[in-house]
């Protein structure tokens, strides 16, 4: 009797999550139609490149510069032990144009616009708006996601390059603190930083802000009525653009590694 | 469907504009209709009455299609709605102005832009024309200059006047209210039911009004329905309401849980 009670409830457990992904699904689906059969209006678009661009530039900024200052700080002993103080540079600064970068301008953003996007939302469903834009016959997807989806898409390439800038920054300070030569400071790390690099950084940021949005949104329009279900949206949505954003960021090193591989023939480990 | 196409095709005052056939609606096991028929007859107001969780404000949702019926036909203007598609439900939504119950302004718009709402997403008009219409209609409710207002400066009587206001800005064959006066003090409540009056008057609408307030009901409604688990038990003029002798209806009209069959025949 246990057995068949615990089956049930996996099985239910499974059906309900399967379902859930089935009704992203068709919101994503009904999301990327409007985008690319309606044009959105400016004037819807221009608040939301503001909310999500302006905005939140001050955290990401902060953020990425204190990352820099601690990678500075954490690897400085260790190069230096090894008589290599000048090559710590190129350590902080691929880390932080690769990964730390967008990695962490991501999870910024999924935690102040992510957050901000589902409990707006959820607001709106809970108050009636949402049904009040379908009764005056408009779509709501096409009225209030479509904006926010190409505002975080447009946005979050920007705050990553910020956040890189100041990260690099923040990183050069420390050393430099700690007397390291900057000219050899900066040539070794010229020598190891690509184009590529910078450029897989920035593409990654464009799907984690594409995922951060979808997610957001679809989490506010499926907020349950009250303070609680509107507060639950927002940490779903957090919680689930963190986690999109690290399975991706996984998956797209993958394929930028091959694709590095297939270019420049640099062996990869998985490809 | 053209503003145009919309005014030919209305119905002849009189003849139903909408019609509920057989419908049942269930929310988790609470069965809040059951094979509920309705008749809605142009130009003319009709109240639905009935306590609250009566599945009132689900009626109107159910005729907008913002919900569908688990069983039975909805009908509007001789379309059965019931199926159709989101995109396929726009052109029948444009022939109605709902007042929500709490009045659902978009809060991140100012007052004329709520009212502007449906002119700047459906009709391509010049802006002037969408300020003197906009103008028209929160003159229609006594709302002059308060364009430029936010809905968070408003209060709640002055939310209530926006949202009819945005209701009737594309001249709708329709208007629906979702418990109008719920909320408000009894002067401000009877400032709105005023609104519905001149509302049903200069614009010669239908309209159909859910509501438990009794002397709303009766100030504006040409007819009556009471609804009680989830179907009709009383349906007239506000005098044959009045003179119902069921005892659901009268505890309902006097507000008396305690009202016995024998006090209504004595």
């Amino acid at each position: 009797m246990f057995l068949v009670r615990t089956i049930s409830r996996v099985g239910l457990y499974v059906a309900d999550q399967v379902e859930g992904l089935g009704r992203f699904g068709v919101f994503a689906g009904q999301m990327f139609r409007w985008l690319v059969t309606d044009a959105t209006r400016w004037r819807l678009l221009r608040p939301q490149l503001y909310q999500v661009g302006v905005r939140s530039l001050p955290v990401v900024i902060i953020t990425g510069a204190f990352v820099g200052m601690v990678l500075a700080a954490q690897s400085y002993y260790q190069f230096d032990a090894i008589g290599r103080a000048s090559w710590v540079g190129a350590v902080i600064n691929v880390s932080v144009v690769k990964e730390l970068g967008p990695v962490l301008a991501g999870i910024m953003l999924a935690g102040m616009v992510g957050g901000a996007l589902a409990a707006e939302l959820g607001t709106m469903k809970v108050t009636e708006q949402i049904d009040a834009l379908r009764a005056m016959g408009s779509d709501p997807i096409k009225h209030l996601v479509v904006p926010r989806f190409i505002a975080t898409f447009l946005m979050i390439p920007f705050l990553t390059i910020y956040c890189d800038f100041v990260g690099i920054l923040g990183g050069y300070l420390v050393v430099w603190g700690y007397g390291v030569d900057t000219h050899e400071y900066w040539m070794h790390s010229a020598d190891v930083i690509e184009n590529f690099d910078i450029f897989s950084g920035v593409l990654k940021s464009t799907f984690f802000g594409a995922a951060i949005a979808l997610i957001s949104c679809y989490k506010g329009f499926q907020s349950r009525q009250g303070a609680y279900g509107v507060g639950m949206a927002a940490l779903e949505a957090f919680v689930s653009s963190f986690v999109a954003i690290l399975v991706l960021d996984f998956f797209i090193v993958l394929f930028l590694n091959g694709l590095y591989d297939l270019i420049w023939g640099r062996a990869g480990i998985f490809l | 469907m053209s503003p145009n196409e919309t005014k030919t095709e209305r119905p002849a005052a009189g003849e139903p504009i909408i019609r509920l056939e057989n419908v049942w609606k269930e929310f988790g096991g609470n069965t809040v209709f059951k094979d509920l028929t309705l008749e809605f007859r142009r130009s003319a107001t009709t109240v639905v009455l009935g306590p609250s969780g009566v599945g009132k404000s689900v009626m109107l949702k159910l005729i907008l299609g913002l919900l569908k019926p688990d069983r039975g036909r909805i009908w509007v203007g001789g379309t059965d709605v019931t199926d159709l598609a989101e995109r396929d439900l726009a052109p029948i939504r444009m022939r109605f102005g709902m007042v929500f119950q709490g009045a659902a302004l978009f809060d991140y718009l100012s007052v004329k832009e709520n009212v502007a709402f449906s002119l700047r997403e459906h009709r391509l008009l010049p802006e002037a024309q969408i300020d003197r219409i906009v103008g028209e209609k929160l003159a229609l409710v006594d709302l002059e200059g308060t364009e430029d207002l936010l809905p968070e400066e408003l209060s709640g009587g002055m939310k209530k006047r926006v949202g009819l206001a945005r209701a009737v800005a594309m001249d709708p064959e329709v208007i629906l209210y979702d418990e109008p006066t719920t909320g408000l003090d009894p002067v401000t409540a009877d400032t709105i039911n005023e609104m519905i009056l001149r509302c049903q008057r200069e614009l010669q609408t239908t309209s159909l009004v859910v509501t438990h307030d009794m002397a709303s009901a009766y100030k504006v409604g040409d007819r009556l329905v009471m609804l009680h688990e989830g179907q009709i038990i009383a349906d007239g003029t506000a005098d044959q309401i009045r003179t119902n002798t069921d005892v659901r209806v009268q505890r309902f009209v006097r507000g008396d849980a305690n009202l016995s069959a024998d006090a209504i025949n004595r």
